[in-house]
């Protein structure tokens, strides 16, 4: 907690973006999460992303459940909408409302403890379905908001900050999203933005689910020695297998142009892959899986784009849903009057 | 880029925008903390420290401090930092009993000071608490200097002159006022004095020599001859139509004058355009304000006569075009005769010696000035001290204030036998201003009010008298909203590297983007890493040493902080820290005492 809340200075040195906006459009209500919590750093890293694309702010949509994680909807996009759902049911909720209004962006956060405990049975759905969405997971082995209970991605080993140590053998989300065929799979760390922000704004580009497990150590209850996700653990462990630059600009000038390989996505932007081992093939499922899982044999994380697949047909192309949103449909459109319900009907008959 | 070094007091200083430009280094943050706290007396007292006269100069000074002020980069006004300090004069209580006094056993040393200006009275304020036998000559009938016989009463009520100086007088210095020294040789070898103080002033004014000039005297006054004529009551008016010739401090205490004195119609002549104006823009405004006119762009020429009798002047016009370099130029358009039945020279001034003999082991340079060491303030002549104007042409009182400190340490040092190039050093004092969980000592928020406008005395009834004083000075509620846009400077934002766990939460939160965390390079690159570029390169950038997790560096431009705290309040290991910075400043014999050594750094 902050006693003052933070004063909006307009100096003249505030970028703009191409919206005429600047970062400070893209921000929320001040945080209330313990200070250097993983999850503030990506708040700041999905604001940045949001400039970036210089997205409309007031045409995003914020879903997340319950947690410290699910919390920081409220630390972004203001102007944006917003729900918290039911603990670990913000998937159905985001499900339903890309149905009703494809028009928008969405970006759903949630926590180890909302996405793998509670909440699994509904993000294995959501992968399954591809929704259209940018799904960030902040994944810090704990629940926070409980005060620091072992959660399904706790390492077995890892001890606790009461010095117990963890049995149960842990879920790892990116070999989750592998094994389920997420058509868009990322890991980042929270204490690195110019890795984890070109992964959120591909995500956000990506059409269909963006799924981004996100290391966030939880400085209260988890970024002690003997944990697997403190920050000095996360940055001894991680490597990255690939990325994204996140400005073709740079391409010339920072990255050599045969580690470079475009990748055009469905709405015709091309973002450009940056190869970080060059054995590395990001749109090779069965290889991603078993290079991420021989890496974490050797205690190894990896970071970065792990998977992409561009042609997966999201949830719109396979349930032929109206491309307008509903709101703006007629009333005359919308219901299909007594005799077309009846001939609906007769089919189930 | 090299570790920045906090233990140099000087770092921290320079972040202290208005205490670092003010050339006596008042504590600013810390008065206006003590101003928000109802804290008056105190706040004069600690203004007192530095600048000796908290009431003159809360009305009167140059204020550098104001355009160098942090919250004119923020938004576009300064905090009103003189103003306040007429505001803690104004409000304060009784200050007997919390003055520096003189001892009753003298140290048996004599020291002459030449003049009752500003320079001289801070010399004496300093030596006088430490027992020496102090006299100061004036050739004039009264104390102050310039202060007294320039500066209007409606600027400065004597009143306040009279007891900021008499504080200084009264603690036993021996005053000689109608007392001129006509010989500086004659007066060494009369008196036997341990030390001499030359702080006679910069009192010639300088003349226009054009054509018409000689037949036009009778018609013609010496800007700053003139007001101490009529400060002293020797001048009670002036009529019709007055041109003044300069646009410095001393033309628009001259066209203000005027206008009290009965001129109908005031012209202030400029040779170049408003941006190059030597007054200051606040007294532009406060002229314009009385309906004075002020024009650019006009060089005098002529004076007209017929008959013996002034009918005014003639002024060539320019225009300044940029040519094709980009340099502005000055392209004559034409000449206009302007009428007038008086003109005043107010074309600057300077220091003039013909009391000073040339073979007396006193040196002087090309231009007649006498020979000065920048740091000592002593003349080629062992014992013989300048400061204030005489020592390098005509500053303000601010300046002569810093003269009089620095000189008076080395008169000490001179007196005890101890060299004069060895100055005391300087110092910090550095707290934690932490309170608890988020909680400071100071008030951290960013208030969005804007700079309090000073009231004035009514045009209708202002011009009744000269010595009705124009601005009112703030009232509480104003003052109480002034000090609110301080932005509390002193109050650093000290790191301690080996505690940051780079977890990126001060980077997000700093309201102005400020901060960042990278590997480390030369300075001129770091300065383009700070997420709002530190394009200033006037403002420090800070770097720290490599933390510990991955050997980067803690980099903060200082240009835009608004010393918010919240990178402090957001670290959750404290390696960020607010903590008060006091810039210790020796004076003569007080030597510097830190309270707290810097731990770590
Ligand atoms: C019109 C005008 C307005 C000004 N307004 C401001 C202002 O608003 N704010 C500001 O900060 N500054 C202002 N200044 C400048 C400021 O007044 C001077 O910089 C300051 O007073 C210099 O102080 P000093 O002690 O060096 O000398 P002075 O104040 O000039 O004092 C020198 C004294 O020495 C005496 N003296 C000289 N020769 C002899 C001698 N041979 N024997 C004995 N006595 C001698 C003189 O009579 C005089 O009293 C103004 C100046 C002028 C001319
Ligand atoms: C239905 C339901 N069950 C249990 C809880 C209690 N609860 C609140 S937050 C939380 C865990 C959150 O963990 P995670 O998603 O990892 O978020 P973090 O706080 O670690 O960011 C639990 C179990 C709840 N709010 N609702
Ligand atoms: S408890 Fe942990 S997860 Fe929750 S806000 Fe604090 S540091 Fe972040
Ligand atoms: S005090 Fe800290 S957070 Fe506030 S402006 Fe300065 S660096 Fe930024
Ligand atoms: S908040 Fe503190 S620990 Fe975190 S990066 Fe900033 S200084 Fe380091
Ligand atoms: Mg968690």
């Amino acid at each position: 907690m902050s006693s003052i809340t933070k004063p909006l200075i307009v100096t003249r040195k505030l970028e703009r973006n191409a919206l005429g906006l600047t970062r400070l459009d893209y921000e929320g209500e001040m945080s209330t999460l313990c200070a250097g919590c993983g999850h503030d750093a990506i708040t700041a890293g999905i604001v940045q992303a949001f400039f970036d694309l210089a997205l409309p702010p007031h045409r995003a949509v914020k879903l997340s459940g319950i947690g410290c994680s699910s919390k920081t909807t409220a630390y972004l996009v203001s102007q944006g909408h917003g729900l918290n759902a039911v603990h670990g049911r913000m998937p159905a909720v985001a499900s339903g409302a890309n149905a009703a209004n494809r028009s928008l962006t969405y970006v759903g956060i949630s926590g180890d403890g909302d996405s793998l405990s509670i909440g699994l049975g509904q993000l294995c759905h959501a992968i399954r379905r591809n929704v259209n969405m940018l799904y960030v997971l902040e994944n810090n082995g704990v629940y926070g908001l409980t005060k620091g209970q072992f959660s399904a991605s706790t390492d077995v080993g890892s001890k606790s900050k009461r010095g117990a140590s963890n049995q149960e053998g842990p879920i790892d989300p990116v070999l989750l999203a592998l094994s389920l065929g997420a058509t868009f799979v990322a890991r980042g760390f929270s204490g690195d933005k110019e890795q984890l922000v070109p992964l959120l704004m591909a995500g956000l580009q990506h059409q269909g689910f963006a799924f981004v497990d996100v290391l966030s150590p939880c400085v209260t209850f988890n970024d002690h020695e003997g944990s697997t996700k403190s920050y000095t653990f996360i940055r001894k462990s991680r490597q990255e297998a690939a990325g994204f630059v996140p400005y073709q600009a740079e391409i010339a000038t920072q990255y050599g142009a045969g580690s470079v390989q475009p990748i055009t996505m469905h709405d015709g932007t091309v973002l450009y892959l940056r190869k970080i081992d060059e054995d590395y093939d990001p749109t090779d499922r069965a290889g991603a899986f078993s290079y991420v899982s021989e890496r974490q044999a050797k205690g190894e994380i990896v970071t970065g784009l792990l998977h992409i697949k561009q042609d997966g047909g999201d949830m719109h192309d396979r349930e032929r849903t109206v491309a307008t949103p509903l709101r703006d449909l007629s009333f005359d459109e919308l219901c299909p009057g007594t005799a077309g319900l009846d001939r609906l009907m007769d089919e189930y008959l | 880029m090299k570790p920045t070094d906090v233990s140099d007091p000087q770092y921290y200083h320079r972040v202290v925008d208005c205490q670092w430009a003010c050339p006596a280094h008042t504590n600013v943050p810390e008065y206006i903390r003590l101003i928000a706290q109802g804290r008056y007396t105190e706040s004069y007292l600690l203004n007192r420290e530095s600048n000796v006269f908290p009431g003159i100069l809360g009305r009167t000074c140059d204020r550098p401090c104001e355009p160098a002020c942090r919250r004119g980069r923020i938004e576009a006004k300064p905090v009103a930092i003189c103003r306040l300090k007429r505001v803690a004069s104004d409000y304060r209580g009784d200050i007997t009993g919390q003055l520096p006094t003189a001892p009753e056993q003298r140290n048996g040393k004599r020291i002459a000071l030449i003049g009752c200006g500003p320079a001289s009275l801070t010399v004496a304020n300093d030596l006088a608490p430490l027992g020496y036998e102090l006299t100061i000559f004036d050739k004039l009938g009264e104390t102050g200097g310039l202060m007294r016989t320039n500066i209007p009463k409606f600027r400065l009520p004597p009143r306040v002159l009279d007891e900021e100086i008499d504080v200084i007088l009264d603690m036993g210095v021996d005053l000689r006022l109608g007392h001129e020294i006509t010989s500086l040789e004659a007066f060494l070898d009369e008196h036997d004095y341990d030390a001499v103080f030359i702080g006679s002033g910069a009192p010639k004014g300088k003349d226009l020599d054009i054509p018409g000039r000689q037949e036009a005297e009778p018609f013609i006054e010496i800007g700053i001859t003139w007001l101490e004529s009529v400060a002293f009551g020797h001048v009670t008016e002036i009529e019709g139509r007055v041109l003044i010739i300069g646009v410095g401090n001393t033309a628009m205490d001259c066209c203000r004058t005027s206008k009290r004195l009965g001129a109908t119609d005031i012209k202030v002549m400029g040779r170049r355009g408003r941006r190059h104006f030597k007054a200051s823009p606040w007294e532009l405004e406060d002229a314009e304000e009385e309906l004075i006119e002020i024009v650019e762009n006009h060089s005098p020429k002529e004076f007209v006569l017929e008959n013996g009798k002034l009918k005014g002047m003639t002024f060539a016009v320019h225009e300044w075009v940029t040519g094709e370099d980009g340099k502005e130029r000055q392209e004559p358009v034409g000449e206009v005769f302007l009428p007038a039945d008086r003109v005043i020279l107010a074309i600057g001034q300077e220091a003039a010696f013909p009391w000073v003999e040339r073979d007396i082991g006193i040196e002087f340079d090309e231009w007649g000035m006498l020979r000065v060491d920048k740091t000592t303030f002593m003349t080629t002549r062992a014992g013989v001290f300048v400061g204030g104007d005489a020592a390098w042409g005509p500053e303000n009182i601010i300046w002569a204030v810093e003269h009089g400190h620095q000189a008076a340490i080395s008169i000490h040092q001179y007196c005890r036998g101890l060299p004069i190039e060895e100055r005391p050093p300087v110092g910090l004092n550095l707290i934690s201003q932490k309170m608890g969980l988020a909680q400071w000592s100071y008030s951290n928020y960013y208030d969005f009010g804007l700079r309090a406008k000073m009231e004035h005395v009514d045009l209708s009834t202002r011009f009744e008298s000269l010595d009705i004083e124009v601005e009112k000075g703030f009232d509480l509620e104003q003052t109480l909203e002034e000090v609110e846009r301080c932005l509390n400077c002193d109050i650093q934002t000290h790191f301690t590297d080996h505690l940051c766990i780079e977890c990126d939460a001060c980077l997000d939160i700093c309201p102005v983007h400020c901060l960042t965390i990278t590997h480390n390079a030369e300075e001129a690159e770091l300065r383009l890493q700070v997420p709002a570029p530190a394009t200033n390169l006037d403002q420090p950038l800070f770097a720290s040493g490599e933390l510990p997790q991955t050997r980067r560096i803690m980099v903060k431009d200082e240009d835009l902080c608004i010393h918010c705290g919240l990178c402090a309040e957001r670290c959750p290991t404290a390696a960020w820290d607010m903590r008060k910075f006091e810039f210790l400043q020796p004076y003569a014999g007080r030597s510097i005492e830190p309270v707290e050594e810097l731990t770590h750094v």
